[in-house]
C-alpha cells in the first residue's frame, strides 16, 4: 500500500518572520490511524492547514495519495475531508443544507448529495436536527456536524484537528467508536489531539512535533516500549490512608484512594502480588494507568526545550 | 474537476446565495422597494411635476431608468460584499477553500449570486415604477445587456471589497463614500448637458454615468454618451476587476495565512 500523505521538507515562515515549520518530513500510510501530537503552537495546525490549502507553504512538498498539491491540487483535495478545530460553518444555515452544500462543492449533484448527507447525519445522530439552524445545536452536535460535512464526499483521507475538544466523555467515546469504524472500512485518519489518552486508544502511528520540528515519528508500540516503567492501579481492601510499602516497588495512593504501583521493565508483576500477600492486602481489581503516552510526550517535549536552551 | 462537476459546484454557490438573500428578504428585497417608491413619489411626482421636462421627457420618465439602475448597482454590490465577508468572518469560507472548486468558479458563482439579487431587485423596482410612469422600451437588447453587465461589474466590485476588508467598517466605507456619491453624480437625476463644460468632463470619469446612460438609451432612446462607448467601458471595467479578483483569490488575500 502507498502513502496517503507524504510531506517532505515542509517550511512555513509567517509574514512576521515566525518560523512555524522548520523543514518537517512526515508520511502516513494508506489505511493508518495516525496522531500528530505536540504542545500549543508546535506547528500541528499549520501542517494540517497546508495539507488542506488553508495555509500557504513557504517551501517543501505535500502529496495526498500521490497527488502533489502544487501541480494536482484538485485531485489531492478530492481525496481529503477536513474537520477543523474551530466551528467554521454558517451558524444561520440549516444542518442539512450545510452538508449538501459541501457535497455540491465537490461536484456531487444534489440528488446524490441528499442521500449521502442523510447517511452521515443518521450515523452521527443528527438526522432529527436536519432542519435546525446550526446555531441551535449543542457543542457536541456541532462537532459531529463538522464530521458529517467532512465525510459527505467520502474522502479516502480524513483529517481531524482536535475533534473531541470540549466534548463530554460519553460523546467522546461514541466518536472514537465511529472513527474506529471509519478506519476499519478503509478511511485513513489523521488527528491532532490534546487528549493523549485518545491517541493511545485510537492510533497505530504517532508523530510528535515541537517548535516546528518532528521529534518522533514512529509506531505507538515502539514509542511505548521506550517507557522503562509501567504504572498499575490496584483497587484494594485497604482502609487506612497510610501508603503500604512494597519492597522493590514505588507506591502511592491516588486521588481516589487506589494504590498505584510502578513496575520497572526488568521486574515481574508477580513480585507485586507476593508483597501484597505478605502485607495481607487483598486486590479487588487492577488496571494499567492509561496516560503512558502522556509521560513520554512530556519527556520528549521537555528534552527538546532543554536542548533548545543549551543551543541558545 | 470535470466540467460537469464544476457546473455543479457553480450551481451550489448560486443556490446558496439565492437561499441566503431570500431567507433575509426584509433586509435584502424590501428596503430597495420602499426607498425607490419614496424616490418615485417625492422626486418624480411631487418635485418632478415642478421641474418639467428633462432631456425631452417628463422628469419621472427621465429618472426611472436611473433609479432602476441605482437599485441594481447597490443590491449587486451589497450582496457579494456582505455574503463573502460574512463567510470570511465566520470562517465558513474554509468550506470552499478545502474543496476542489477552482478560483474562477468561486468568483463566477459569487458574481452570479450578486446578479441574481441585483436583477431581482431591479425587476421589483421596474414593476413598482409602472405604478408611476409608462415604460416604452426603445431597445430591449441594449437594455438587457446593460443591466446584466452592470450587475456583473458591481458584483465584482463587492467581491474585491470583501476580499480586502478586515473588519465590518471596511465593507460600509466603499458603498457610503464612493458608490453612493458616484451613483448620485452619475446622471440618475439630471442630464449632464445641464452642467458647465468642466463638470461635464469630470462626469465622464464616473463609470456609473456610462451604465445609467446606456440603460436610459435602452428605455428612452436618449443618452449623454454614445451607447457603444458605454457598453465598451462596462466590459473594460469587468475585465479589469475580474483579473484583480482572480489575483486576490490566488494569493489568498485575507482568506489564507
Amino acid at each position: 500500500m502507498g502513502n496517503a500523505l507524504e510531506i517532505t521538507g515542509l517550511v512555513k515562515t509567517y509574514g512576521d518572520g515566525f518560523e512555524a515549520l522548520r523543514g518537517i518530513d512526515l508520511h502516513v500510510a494508506e489505511g493508518d490511524f495516525f496522531a500528530l501530537l505536540g504542545p500549543n503552537g508546535a506547528g500541528k495546525s499549520t501542517t494540517l492547514g497546508i495539507v488542506c490549502s488553508l495555509v500557504n507553504k513557504s517551501s517543501g512538498s505535500v502529496k495526498v495519495f500521490g497527488h502533489d498539491i502544487d501541480t494536482e491540487l484538485s485531485a489531492a483535495k478530492l481525496n481529503l475531508g477536513v474537520v477543523p478545530q474551530e466551528f467554521n460553518f454558517n451558524q444561520f444555515e440549516k444542518v442539512f443544507d450545510i452538508v449538501t452544500t459541501q457535497a455540491g462543492y465537490y461536484g456531487i449533484p444534489l440528488a446524490r448529495a441528499k442521500v449521502s448527507a442523510e447517511r452521515y447525519l443518521r450515523k452521527l445522530g443528527l438526522w432529527e436536527k436536519r432542519d435546525s439552524p446550526a446555531r441551535m445545536l449543542s457543542g457536541g452536535m456541532k462537532r459531529r456536524l463538522m464530521i458529517a460535512r467532512a465525510l459527505v464526499h467520502e474522502p479516502k483521507l480524513l483529517i481531524l484537528d482536535e475533534p473531541t475538544a470540549g466534548v463530554d466523555i460519553e460523546l467522546r467515546r461514541s466518536m472514537w467508536t465511529f472513527l474506529e469504524e471509519m478506519n476499519r472500512q478503509g478511511t485513513t485518519i489523521i488527528l491532532t489531539t490534546h487528549y493523549l489518552e485518545e491517541a493511545e486508544a485510537l492510533c497505530r502511528n504517532i508523530a510528535i512535533i515541537d517548535h516546528g520540528k518532528i521529534l518522533k515519528h514512529t509506531s505507538k508500540r515502539a514509542l511505548l516500549q521506550q517507557l522503562s516503567v509501567e504504572t498499575f492501579i490496584l483497587d484494594t481492601d485497604l482502609t487506612s490512608q497510610e501508603v503500604p510499602q512494597l519492597q522493590g516497588f514505588a507506591t502511592r495512593l491516588n486521588e481516589e484512594g487506589a494504590l498505584e504501583v510502578d513496575v520497572e521493565k526488568a521486574q515481574s508483576l508477580n513480585g507485586v502480588f507476593v508483597e501484597l500477600e505478605r502485607l495481607g492486602i487483598k486486590v479487588l481489581s487492577m488496571r494499567t494507568k492509561a496516560n503512558r503516552l502522556e509521560e513520554l510526550f512530556l519527556r520528549l517535549v521537555e528534552d527538546n526545550a532543554r536542548d533548545r536552551e543549551a543551543q541558545a | 474537476m470535470s466540467p460537469h462537476a464544476m457546473f455543479t459546484a457553480f450551481a451550489t454557490i448560486v443556490l446558496r446565495e439565492v437561499r441566503r438573500f431570500t431567507r433575509i428578504w426584509p433586509q435584502t428585497l424590501l428596503p430597495p422597494a420602499v426607498t425607490m417608491t419614496l424616490y418615485f413619489v417625492i422626486f418624480g411626482n411631487l418635485i418632478g411635476s415642478r421641474i418639467g421636462d428633462m432631456g425631452g421627457f417628463e422628469y419621472m420618465s427621465f429618472i426611472t431608468p436611473g433609479l432602476i439602475m441605482m437599485s441594481v448597482i447597490t443590491s449587486s454590490y451589497a450582496n457579494v460584499v456582505s455574503s463573502f465577508f460574512s463567510m470570511k468572518f465566520q470562517r465558513s469560507i474554509e468550506e470552499l477553500l478545502v474543496s476542489p472548486v477552482p478560483n474562477s468558479v468561486i468568483l463566477v458563482g459569487y458574481v452570479a449570486g450578486g446578479m441574481a439579487r441585483g436583477l431581482g431587485v431591479g425587476l421589483i423596482v421596474t414593476l413598482l415604477s409602472l405604478a408611476f410612469t409608462r415604460l416604452d422600451i426603445h431597445n430591449l437588447p441594449v437594455m438587457i445587456l446593460t443591466v446584466f453587465l452592470t450587475s456583473a461589474l458591481f458584483s465584482l466590485g463587492g467581491f474585491i471589497n470583501a476580499m480586502l476588508a478586515t473588519k465590518f467598517d471596511d465593507i460600509s466605507i466603499v458603498p457610503t463614500f464612493i458608490l453612493t456619491p458616484l451613483t448620485y453624480l452619475g446622471g440618475v437625476f439630471y442630464s449632464i448637458q445641464m452642467l458647465p463644460e468642466f463638470w461635464q468632463a469630470v462626469s465622464m470619469a464616473n463609470p456609473i454615468l456610462y451604465m445609467v446612460n446606456a440603460f436610459r438609451y435602452g428605455i428612452l432612446g436618449v443618452s449623454d454618451v454614445h451607447v457603444g462607448v458605454s457598453l465598451g467601458m462596462i466590459v473594460l471595467f469587468i475585465a479589469i476587476l475580474s483579473v484583480v479578483s482572480l489575483r486576490l483569490l490566488k494569493r489568498g488575500k485575507g482568506i489564507r495565512h
